[in-house]
């Protein structure tokens, strides 16, 4: 075990195909034209000292260390802004540019402190580096002269110098270190897009300052940790760095936030975890990361972590612990006398988006090879399973078509029902990256997301909907292309049916349609959605990438149908910077649903009715597996209501938080005799549950994630599990207490057993995994590393389908009682219902829940800006504190629901998307009033929490 | 704890029913009734069909009348539901 070190070459890489050779100190170099001759020098395996470059960013050759000499021209040019030309011959080491480098390092050096030997980059300090590259000996100018680094000279207070900034809960910023190579500056820029730095001052006396001469802290910054990558000095520093000090070995691993996937290299320090730090070669995130990923791990070792088994037999009682033989012996017991008792169906399970796809997969072959049935479920239910449905009717895959690289070549986005920046925010900076580069953008939101209007980012079109009429608006967009004549035809004539399509136009095509027919439900200004419509049918390669604003809503499967269609009817589908992206909660939502964690579907969306696909399974697993579907999450909860459903194993899911109308869930939950949650925490879910097995974190554990562009990413063990076991290991435990013979000793093993039952999952393996980095499914013998962009040549289904999609109005109507639609979303440093985050410094930038509203609809109820406000829907009421905003308009309130205590989903009611029961979560009728506290019951769910989550005190032998 | 939206399971289903017919009445009539009777053989449990069946018999009331005419499509499920 080592630490990995990644080449730094010091600029990007040049896109180019044109080739072009030159001469370096007596090498052949052949690079793309456009690389810098520093870049080109660093492929021949020469290292050209340097300061203010590094490959992250663009080189801005102010540091004036890495010049070199070219035959027959004059001067000393910088390496790193001189691009190489064929036929050059370059020196990078001769007396006179060893004069000038050691002359440069000694200015610098006399403006730094020299506390090396207790400094947190001792051994990881470019300047350092820098001094013995070029062999500085010695400091002329002395230390005594004008500097940044003392507070006093001669007890006269140093104007120059600046204290450290520690406002930021995981970085520091010391300015007396600083070397003003603006790296920091450029990443906050380039990568980020946030532009949160700048270089204030001039000369001698410029120093970096994040927004306007403020603290980080209240600044513009979002924490992403670029700018602490791109400081060659210790001048921002991870404070876990500045704790414990150099990590000594380093393993890539993959975040276990959210579905972009970021890749990350876990640096550590015996088993002690130093830093994530994002991988270059990480091919979803290419060298960036967001505050989640990067600094928001400390809740692997939070204190409130289980690490024994418990059990008890009422929900009223405490806990008591016990052994792991107990706790297994326990539940199947349990579930073999409900089974007994009540039917084979009578139990079930739910797989985790958070754990592994092995460890998806184990669940679901228990629930069907051990419980004998198929119900199945996984919370990606509440989330995307209407884009499974709908791209699968449509294109024949249930997935999106694209990989995040994709982005690059994409001329018009359109960005409909997600907020990337908050949600997935690496892709974003990726997405603006290009952005900035001018491909325009398209938003369709009830919200003003931070997108429309960013930094050197604005939106062409902002399309502010009313909540709940995505359809009628994206239907409205194909009116506009099919009847202006703006469709792509070629492309519908050779990929699609054009039976079908003749169809679909004449019904889009029809008046009631148009975007002047559907302003009144819509609200959105006709002229803009027709702009719009013609921006992405005439404006180049158009992808759509859409999240959570699609999915959740009764109508969520017919919108993701509308969507395809469009990116049908303009030909934007097979090939890169098109395509139909989904933006993926959680990190392992994509492989949750891969694994075959639907109750209808096995391991690669076949349906369970299909005998050939049972067939390969019932010999497997040695077993006749049920050829109907089993029960979704909200049917699961009806049948324990209505007595007929008692059991269930819930992996790494929050129900009770996570799903809709709180009530019923609870209500659900109640009626079971056993529930047996499998978690780090004792999460919200838990205070109903009989048995709590402890989870371990994606830090003690194999694996795989699979993210939103179908790239199935490793997961690698730094750490022990705290709780002695890896939740695969104890799911295996628990199948071999009800009597199953299982006996992987890997998750490699169990990715083997996925790949010989799954074709687009044939050619996978840990092996090729670990020598590939990644590979996108379908992974087979016609794609050996994978296929990155789907449908190429025809879709998967065969030709592409074109399906009506009628805008039905939701039945969660506003009216006199309920006037205001909510609708619900997530900001950056949370993430889902918050059980890691909340445990971790992120609570600095997000304390509660809070309600927007518009001014308008407050002063009309007298509330202020800060004040408790109650909220109440059919189903039930909350309190939270309201914020005043035009982010939303009017008739429109908006709020996340990241905190228990909010329970924002009290209000939230159980309408649900009519193909997959996915829940109406963004559209909500509700009023908003005056309030003076936790409403009823906030108290009554607290006391109850606090009650449930009672540990009983070990008892002596003695007693 | 009461409150609107907690309806009973067969209230649900009929629901749900409607809101797939409602879907499928707007797609070409020759594939409304397979349509209908397809999703719900592919996504309901047996005794969620059961309970469907169940209403059915009774007269079927709030049912759609497309959920009607599906209803002969609609798998019957065995008795799988005893102990194992
Ligand atoms: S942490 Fe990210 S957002 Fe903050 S200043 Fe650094 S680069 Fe900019
Ligand atoms: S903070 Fe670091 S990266 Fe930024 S200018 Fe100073 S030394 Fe360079
Ligand atoms: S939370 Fe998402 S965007 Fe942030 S580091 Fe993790 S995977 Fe990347
Ligand atoms: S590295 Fe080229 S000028 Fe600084």
């Amino acid at each position: 075990m080592s630490l990995i070190e990644e080449i730094d070459y010091g600029t990007p890489k040049s896109p180019s195909e044109k080739m072009i050779t030159l001469t370096i100190d007596g090498n052949e170099v052949t690079v793309p034209e456009g690389t810098s001759i520093m870049r080109a020098s660093m492929e021949a395996g020469i290292k050209v000292p340097k300061l203010c470059a590094t490959d992250m960013v663009d080189a801005f050759g102010s540091c004036r260390l890495c010049l070199i000499e070219i035959e027959g021209r004059n001067g000393t040019p910088a390496s790193c802004t001189t691009p190489a030309m064929e036929g050059l011959v370059v020196h990078t080491q001769t007396q006179r540019l060893k004069n000038i480098r050691k002359g440069v390092m000694e200015l610098y050096i006399s403006d730094h402190p020299l506390d090396c030997l207790t400094c947190a980059a001792n051994g990881d300090c470019e300047l350092q580096d820098m001094a013995g590259a070029v062999g500085l000996r010695d400091v002329r100018y002395g230390y005594e002269g004008d500097n940044h680094v003392f507070a006093k000279a001669h007890d006269v207070a140093n104007d120059r110098w600046m204290p450290k900034d520690d406002s930021n809960p995981y970085f520091t910023y010391d300015p007396a270190k600083c070397i003003v190579c603006s790296r920091c500056v450029r990443a906050c820029e380039e990568v980020q897009g946030t532009f949160a730095l700048t270089i204030e001052g001039r000369g001698f006396s410029s120093r970096v300052s994040p927004g306007m001469h403020e603290n980080f802290i209240d600044s513009e910054c979002v924490s992403c940790g670029a700018c602490v990558q791109a400081c060659p000095t210790a001048t921002l520093t991870e404070k876990s760095v500045i704790e414990i000090g150099q990590p000594e070995h380093s393993k890539v691993t993959t975040c276990a936030y959210c579905g972009v996937g970021c890749s990350f290299k876990a640096e550590m320090r015996g088993e002690e975890l130093v830093r994530m730090v994002p991988w270059k070669d990480g091919k979803a995130n290419r060298g960036h990361s967001c505050v989640k990923g990067r600094f928001a791990y400390g809740y692997s070792t939070h204190k409130d972590r289980i690490l024994n088994p418990m059990i008890r037999e009422k929900i009223s009682d405490p806990w008591r612990e016990v052994s792991w033989e107990e706790a297994y012996k326990h539940v199947a017991n349990e579930f073999r006398r409900i089974q007994y008792q009540y039917g084979r169906n009578s139990i079930g399970g739910i797989t985790s988006s958070r754990c592994t796809n092995e460890e998806t997969y184990l669940v679901q072959k228990l629930v069907r090879a051990g419980f004998g049935n198929n119900n199945v479920d996984t919370c990606a239910r509440v989330c995307h399973s209407p884009t499974g449905y709908g791209l699968k009717q449509t294109f024949g895959t249930s997935a999106g078509t694209q990989d995040f690289d994709s982005v690059e070549h994409t001329d018009v986005v359109m960005i409909i029902g997600a907020n990337p920046t908050d949600g997935h925010p690496v892709f974003a900076s990726r997405l603006k990256k290009r952005l900035r580069k001018g491909a325009k953008l398209i938003v369709v939101d009830p919200r003003r997301i931070d997108l429309v209007r960013s930094p050197h980012v604005e939106a062409a079109q902002h399309l502010p909907l009313r909540p709940g009429t995505n359809v009628a608006v994206v239907t409205s967009m194909a009116h506009v292309i099919v009847t202006e004549g703006l469709f792509n035809e070629k492309f519908i004539r050779e990929r699609c049916d054009w039976d079908e399509f003749q169809d679909w136009a004449a019904f889009v095509s029809s008046p009631e349609h148009s975007p002047e027919a559907i302003h009144q439900l819509s609200g959105v200004d006709p002229q803009a959605l027709r702009e719009a419509a013609r921006l992405f049918a005439t404006g180049g390669n158009g992808a759509i990438y859409y999240g959570l604003g699609v999915t959740e809503h009764s109508q969520g499967s017919t919108t993701v149908m509308a969507i395809a269609n469009l990116a049908m009817v303009t030909g934007n589908i097979g090939r890169k910077g098109v395509g139909v992206n989904p933006l993926r909660g959680q990190n392992n939502v994509q492989g949750s649903c891969d694994m075959g964690s639907f109750p209808h579907e096995l391991p690669g969306y076949r349906h369970i009715s299909d005998e050939s696909t049972r067939d390969i399974f019932d010999k497997l697993w040695g077993v006749k597996l049920q050829d109907e579907p089993g029960l979704r999450i909200p049917n699961m909860l009806d049948a324990a209501v209505d007595g007929t459903f008692k059991g269930i194993y819930i992996q790494g899911e929050d129900i009770l938080q996570s799903d809709p109308d709180t009530k019923h869930v609870a209500a659900g939950l109640a009626a079971m005799e056993c529930v047996v949650v499998h978690d780090l925490f004792l999460n919200e879910t838990a205070n109903y549950a009989h048995v709590f097995l402890p989870g371990s974190t994606f830090l003690e554990k194999e694996g795989t994630f699979t993210n939103a562009e179908r790239r199935i990413n490793r997961v690698r063990k730094v750490m022990s599990p705290l709780n002695g076991y890896a939740d695969w290991e104890v799911t295996q435990n628990l199948a071999r207490a009800m009597g199953l013979d299982w006996n992987y000793g890997h998750p490699s093993e169990i990715m083997d057993e996925v790949a010989l039952t799954t074709p687009s999952f044939a050619g996978v393996s840990f092996d090729l995994l670990d020598r590939e980095g990644s590979v996108q499914w379908p992974c087979n013998e016609k794609a050996p590393l994978g296929t990155p962009i789907m449908h190429i040549d025809s879709f998967a289904r065969g030709k592409g389908k074109f399906i009506r999609t009628e805008y039905v109005a939701t039945d969660e109507r506003t009216g006199p009682r309920f006037p205001l639609l909510l609708t619900t979303g997530r900001i950056l440093s949370q993430y889902n219902v918050g059980a890691q985050t909340r445990r971790t410094h992120n609570v600095v930038w997000h304390e509660e829940d809070r309600l927007e509203i518009h001014a308008h609809d407050a002063e009309q109820r007298g509330i202020r800006d800060g004040d408790w406000v109650k909220i109440t829907s059919r189903a039930g009421e909350t309190t939270l504190r309201a914020l005043i905003t035009d982010r939303v308009s009017p008739g429109v309130v908006y709020t996340t629901f990241h905190h228990p205590t909010t329970q924002a989903n009290v209000i939230t009611t159980d309408f649900s998307d009519w193909a997959t029961n996915c829940p109406e979560y963004k559209v909500t009728a509700v009023q908003v009033g005056a309030s003076n506290g936790p409403s009823e019951w906030q108290i009554e769910y607290d006391e109850q929490a606090r009650q449930s989550r009672r540990i009983a005190p070990v008892l002596d032998a003695a007693e | 704890m009461d409150s609107e939206s907690h309806k009973s399971t067969a209230t649900k289903l009929v629901y749900m029913a409607n809101q797939i017919a409602t879907f499928f009445h707007t797609q070409p009539k020759d594939e409304a009734v397979a349509g209908v009777a397809d999703h719900i053989n592919h996504f309901w449990e047996p005794r969620m069909r059961e309970q469907f069946f169940a209403i059915l018999e009774q007269g079927g009331d709030g049912f759609d009348p497309l959920v009607i005419e599906a209803a002969k499509h609609i798998r019957k499920p065995g008795l799988v539901s005893g102990a194992s």
